[in-house]
C-alpha cells in the first residue's frame, strides 16, 4: 500500500516506540499535524518551541527512552537550537522533527526557510535532510538508532513540506547497518584486567562518576563496586544518583561547587577511576593539579573523551555498564583474597573525616528563608523521592548539594551548556514519562522567567508540575561573581520589576503560594506540594547567600572558599 | 609536526562542510586539503594536511572518525606513502632568462604548458618539499600568479 510521506513518519515513530512527542505546528509541517489525529501518538502542544525540544530532553532523561519534538521550518526550526546544544552537551537522545520549505523552493530564500542542517550541523550528533519520500523510512530508523546508541545525542531530520505530500510504498527497515557507525561498546578484556589490577593494588582509591553510569544504566554495577571494594564515591553534576547519596561511601559532587570531601578526596587519592565523565573544566579546575597522585583510569564509549582534557593512564573504551559488570566479574574472585574493607579503612577514615570536618553548611537564619533549607525541605516533604529538575544558576547548585539523590534519571539539568529556562519544560516531559512521580522544577527568579509561557502547557494538560522559585531578586550566581571577582559591581543582576508569581500563576489557571517567613516554610511548602495541578512557589530567599565551597575558575580544586 | 590524514568519507551532500566545520569548531588547523571521488561512486576521499603536536593529532583523528558519514581515518605520516602536490605558475620571463628558467622547468622535471612574448606558465607535480623548492628558485624572475592543489596521497604496497 502506498503512503504519504506524513503517514510513513508517523507509522515510524509509532514503531520507534514514541508515544509522546512534543511540538508546535506551522506551514511546513500541516501535512503531518493532518495526519496527527489519525494515529495513537500523544502530541502536546507547547507554547515555545523551544520548549518542545527541551521536554523530550527531559522525557528522555526520566524515561531513558528517546525523545520527540516536532516543529516548522524556519523560526520554528532556530528556536530548537539552544535545546538541541543543550541535549547534545548532556548526550541525551533526542530527536528533532523540523519542517522544511518544499524541495523546488530549497536555497531560494523562501517564507519561513532556513538551512537547519547547517546550522545544526555543530550541536547534533548527525543531521539529515530526507529530499525523496523513498529515503524517509530509512533515514527515520537511522535517526533513532543514532540517537540512543553508542554515546546518545540528538539527531535533527528536516522535513520539505512536498516530501510529506508525496507517496511511496512503505517498506519498513527491520535492520540498521552503518558502514560508517559501528559503536565500539564492549570492554577490551586486557584492559579489564589491568584496571582491575589497579584497583587491587590501590590503597586510596575513588570513583569519579559522571552521566554516562545512568545513561547507560551502570549504577547498580557501579554500587556494587563501591560497596563490595570499599571505594568512595563522588560524582559531577550529570552523575548524581547514580550511587545512593545516603551510603557512607558518598562524598557528594566534586568540582567548582563539590564538597571539600570529594574535592580533598581527589586531590589525595592514588587511584582516580574515572567513569562516564569527561573532565570538563567546571570538576577538574586547574587540570594540571588534579588529583596529583594518582593514577587515572577513564571508561568512556566516545574516544573522543579520552585523553582530551587530561593524560590518563588507564583508558577503556567501553560502555560504562559494560565496563562495571566487567570489572565486577574479573573482581569477584578478590573478595576472597583481598580484606577490601580493611586495606581501605584508613582512607575511608580519612575521607569521612574531610566530610565531618567541612560538610556542605550554611548560616541558619530565624528572620529570613536560606535557599539551602528550602531544597533540604523539599527533600524530607518527598522523602527524597521526587524528579528533581532545575534551572541554571545558584539554585541549581543548592538543590545539586542539599537534595540528597538515590536513585538515576531524577535529577534533570543542563549541565555542559548551562541552559537557563531549561527545568520548567524539562519538567513538563519529565511528567509525561514518569506519571507516578512527583516533579519539581527547582528554579530561580531569572530563570523561570526563561520558559515561563509553558504554565499554559502545564495547566492545560492537568500535569502536577511544582514550580520552586528561589527568588532572590538577582540572577544570582553572576552577583555572586561579582561579589567575589568584580568588586561587587553588580551591574545588570539586579532583577527589578519581577512580575508578582503568585497573580502570574493565577492568570495562567495554576496555583501560586508565596514564603516570605522562615516559620511559614515547611508548612506552605507541605501545603503547595500537596495541591493538584501546576503551582508555583514564590520562597522569598536571603537575597545575597552564596553557593559554598567555591573553587574560583581556573584554580585547583583544594582552593576551596568555605562557608 | 605536520600530519598527512587520508579520510574516506560517504560521498553525500554536506560531508566536506561536516569536516571544514569540525576544523574550524575545534581550533584545528587545515594547512591543505583535497577531495576526489574514488573507485566506489559513494566514497570519496579527502586528503588533509594539518598540523599539530601528538595530543591534538589524535584528538583530530579521533574526532574525524566520531563523524558519522566519516568511514574510515589513516594517518599517512608514520607509514610509507606517496604524496604529491600539483602548482601551476606564471613567471616573467624575456630573451635573457627565458633560457635559465627554462633549465630549471627540465631540472626539476616540469612542463611548460602556455607561453606567450613575456610570460611562461609551468605546471609542476611532486611533493611538498619539491614544490616549495620549484617556487623558491624562480621567485627571483618575478613570479605573477600561482594556483596550487592540495595534496593528494597514497600508501605504498610495500611497508618495509
Amino acid at each position: 500500500m502506498e503512503l504519504t510521506g506524513a503517514q510513513i513518519l508517523l507509522e515510524c515513530l509509532k514503531r520507534e516506540g514514541v508515544e509522546v512527542i512534543f511540538g508546535f505546528p506551522g506551514g511546513a509541517v500541516i501535512d503531518i499535524y493532518n495526519e496527527l489525529p489519525n494515529t495513537s501518538l500523544r502530541h502536546i502542544l507547547v507554547r515555545h518551541e523551544q520548549a518542545a525540544i527541551h521536554a523530550a530532553d527531559g522525557f528522555a532523561r526520566a524515561s531513558g527512552k528517546v525523545g520527540c519534538c516536532l516543529v516548522t521550518s524556519g523560526p520554528g526550526a532556530t528556536n530548537t537550537v539552544t535545546g538541541i546544544a543543550t541535549a547534545y552537551m548532556d548526550s541525551i537522545p533526542v530527536v528533532i522533527l523540523t519542517g522544511q520549505v518544499p524541495t523546488p523552493l530549497i536555497g531560494n530564500d523562501a517564507f519561513q526557510e532556513v538551512d537547519i542542517v547547517g546550522i545544526t550541523r555543530p550541536c547534533t550528533k548527525h543531521n539529515y535532510l530526507v529530499k525523496d519520500v523513498r529515503d524517509l523510512a530509512h533515514v527515520i530508523r537511522q535517526a533513532f538508532y543514532l540517537a540512543r546508541s553508542g554515546r546518545p545525542g540528538p539527531v535533527l531530520v528536516d522535513l520539505p513540506k512536498d516530501v510529506m505530500q508525496v507517496k511511496t510504498k512503505f517498506v519498513w527497515p527491520e535492520d540498521v547497518k552503518m558502514r560508517s557507525y559501528n559503536p565500539n561498546v564492549k570492554p577490551h578484556a586486557g584492559q579489564i584486567k589491568k584496571v582491575a589490577q589497579l584497583i587491587r593494588d590501590a590503597e586510596r582509591p575513588i570513583i569519579y562518576a559522571g552521566g554516562g553510569v545512568i545513561t547507560s544504566q551502570g549504577h547498580e554495577a557501579l554500587t556494587w563496586l563501591a560497596q563490595n571494594l570499599h571505594i568512595p564515591v563522588t560524582a559531577t553534576l550529570m552523575g548524581l544518583g547514580c550511587f545512593p547519596g545516603k551510603d557512607r561511601l558518598w562524598l557528594g559532587m566534586l568540582g567548582m561547587h563539590g564538597t571539600y570531601a570529594a574535592n580533598m578526596a581527589v586531590n589525595n587519592a592514588d587511584l582516580v577511576l574515572a567513569v562516564g565523565a569527561r573532565f570538563d573544566d567546571r570538576v577538574t579546575g586547574k587540570v594540571s593539579t588534579f588529583a596529583p597522585m594518582a593514577k587515572l583510569v577513564h571508561i568512556d564509549i566516545d574516544p573522543t573523551s579520552i585523553q582530551k582534557n587530561v593524560s590518563v593512564h588507564v583508558p577503556l573504551v567501553s560502555d560504562c555498564r559494560l565496563a562495571l559488570e566487567a570489572l565486577k566479574e574479573e573482581l569477584t574472585p578478590s573478595l576472597a583474597e583481598y580484606d577490601f574493607e580493611t586495606g581501605h579503612l584508613p582512607w575511608v577514615s580519612k575521607v569521612r573525616a574531610w566530610a565531618k570536618e567541612h560538610p556542605l553548611s550554611y548560616q541558619p537564619s530565624e528572620t529570613t528563608i536560606k535557599p539551602q533549607s528550602v531544597v533540604e525541605k523539599l527533600h524530607e516533604l518527598t522523602r527524597g523521592e521526587a524528579v528533581i529538575c532545575t534551572e541554571v544558576g545558584q539554585h541549581q547548585m543548592w538543590a545539586a548539594q542539599f537534595y540528597t539523590f538515590n536513585e538515576p534519571n531524577c535529577f534533570l539539568s543542563s549541565g555542559g551548556l548551562g541552559t537557563m529556562g531549561y527545568g520548567f519544560p524539562a519538567a513538563i516531559g519529565a511528567q509525561f514519562a514518569r506519571p507516578d512521580k512527583m516533579v519539581i522544577d527547582i528554579a530561580g527568579d531569572g530563570s523561570i522567567q526563561m520558559n515561563i509561557q509553558e504554565l499554559a502547557t502545564s495547566v492545560c494538560n492537568n500535569l502536577g508540575v511544582k514550580i520552586v522559585i528561589l527568588n532572590n531578586g538577582y540572577l544570582g550566581m553572576v552577583r555572586q561573581w561579582q561579589e567575589l571577582f568584580y568588586k561587587k559591581n553588580y551591574c545588570s543582576t539586579c532583577m527589578d520589576a519581577q512580575p508578582d508569581f503568585v497573580k502570574l500563576a493565577e492568570a495562567y489557571g495554576a496555583k501560586g503560594f508565596r514564603i516570605s517567613d522562615p516559620k511559614d516554610l515547611e508548612r506552605v511548602l507541605k501545603q503547595a506540594l500537596d495541591t493538584p495541578g501546576t503551582v508555583i512557589v514564590d520562597v522569598r530567599v536571603e537575597r545575597e547567600e552564596n553557593v559554598y565551597p567555591m573553587v574560583p575558575a581556573g584554580a585547583s580544586l583544594t582552593d576551596m572558599l568555605l562557608v | 609536526m605536520r600530519h598527512i590524514l587520508s579520510v574516506i568519507v560517504e560521498n553525500e551532500p554536506g560531508v566536506l562542510s561536516r569536516v571544514a566545520g569540525l576544523f574550524s569548531g575545534r581550533g584545528f588547523n587545515i594547512e591543505s586539503l583535497n577531495v576526489g571521488p574514488t573507485l566506489d561512486p559513494g566514497v570519496s576521499v579527502m586528503t588533509i594536511a594539518t598540523e599539530g603536536d601528538e595530543q591534538i593529532i589524535e584528538q583530530i583523528v579521533k574526532q574525524l572518525r566520531k563523524l558519522i558519514t566519516v568511514i574510515k581515518v589513516v594517518d599517512l605520516t608514520d607509514l610509507k606513502s606517496v604524496l604529491r602536490e600539483l602548482l601551476l605558475l606564471k613567471v616573467n620571463a624575456n630573451d635573457t632568462n627565458r633560457a635559465e628558467i627554462l633549465r630549471i622547468v627540465d631540472i626539476f622535471r616540469c612542463k611548460v604548458v602556455d607561453v606567450s612574448i613575456d610570460e611562461l606558465t609551468i605546471e609542476a607535480t611532486g611533493n611538498h618539499e619539491k614544490i616549495n623548492a620549484i617556487l623558491g628558485l624562480l621567485t627571483r624572475f618575478g613570479v605573477k600568479e600561482i594556483s596550487r592543489s592540495g595534496m593528494v596521497a597514497m600508501k605504498r604496497s610495500l611497508q618495509v
